[in-house]
């Protein structure tokens, strides 16, 4: 049954990040993109990370995306019929496909867990503690990393 | 239980996807749209092995919540520069902003 979820959600991520790289409409390719990020929270509720699925969704669907699609109506002219790739599209591929088999081969052969997984454990509070406990200090610099990128955002996209 | 590779496989097959992207776009916001598509990628790696490496702490889940968080600062920015250079050079084509490209 699970393994019925885990294709269903795999086959719809992958699909709507194709269309996230290959679509000529850039508002479309962002549609598609919450519906990949979408279908990654899905992956994490399989994963007993339902913590993580809850922020993908706020901070991904919910923020990034939204971002993302001011920025491209303030930026581009939707209906200009340019060529969307580059010159390198063909050897961008061949060496895409040629790191994607390498990585696949890796992941398939490559890793073999010893001893089984542990059981499932309810990660909210977990996740709590080991960020004010042991990963406080990157916590800490996370907040200034993203005061920094507030403010030099602000002054990047100000008019003088 | 799902083998472990099944999330492997699909975190490269989305990394790759997202690097065709980044190599290939010529819109800046394409070209950042893949860039979260990779960084995704790796989250999906970061909390299986999380999940299945016996004697695991939440230590993966933390580093995905880091990710996640340099994710948001870097769109932030990146799409400022971007806003940027639309108003200076009235495009958003990365290989017609060549100023500094000798």
């Amino acid at each position: 049954m699970q393994e019925v979820f885990f294709f269903v959600l795999a086959a719809f991520t992958v699909a709507a990040a194709l269309l996230v790289v290959l679509d000529r409409n850039i508002v479309h390719s962002a549609v598609a993109l919450i519906f990949s990020f979408c279908g990654v929270a899905g992956i994490y509720v399989l994963l007993d990370a339902e913590f993580l699925a809850a922020v993908q969704v706020l901070i991904y669907v919910g923020g990034i995306t939204i971002l993302l699609l001011f920025a491209i109506m303030l930026t581009t002219r939707i209906a200009a019929r340019t060529a969307i790739f580059n010159e390198q599209a063909g050897l961008s591929a061949l060496i895409v496909l040629g790191i994607t088999a390498i990585l696949v081969y890796a992941s398939v052969t490559g890793i073999h867990v010893a001893g089984k997984a542990p059981p499932p454990v309810e990660t909210a509070p977990a996740l709590g503690r080991l960020l004010l406990t042991t990963h406080v200090l990157p916590f800490e610099v996370a907040s200034v990393l993203l005061l920094a990128a507030m403010v030099g955002a602000i002054i990047l996209a100000r008019r003088e | 239980m799902i083998p472990l590779s099944y999330y492997l496989v699909l975190g490269a097959v989305l990394f790759g996807i997202g690097m065709f992207g980044v190599l290939t776009r010529r819109n800046a916001i394409a070209i950042l749209m893949a860039i979260e598509l990779m960084l995704n990628a790796v989250n999906v790696n970061f909390i299986a092995l999380s999940r299945y490496l016996p004697n695991s702490t939440l230590d993966g889940q933390v580093f995905a919540i880091f990710v996640i968080t340099v994710a948001a600062a870097e769109a932030a920015v990146g799409l400022a520069i971007v806003l940027g250079l639309y108003r200076n050079f009235h495009t958003v084509n990365v290989d017609e902003i060549n100023l500094m490209k000798w």
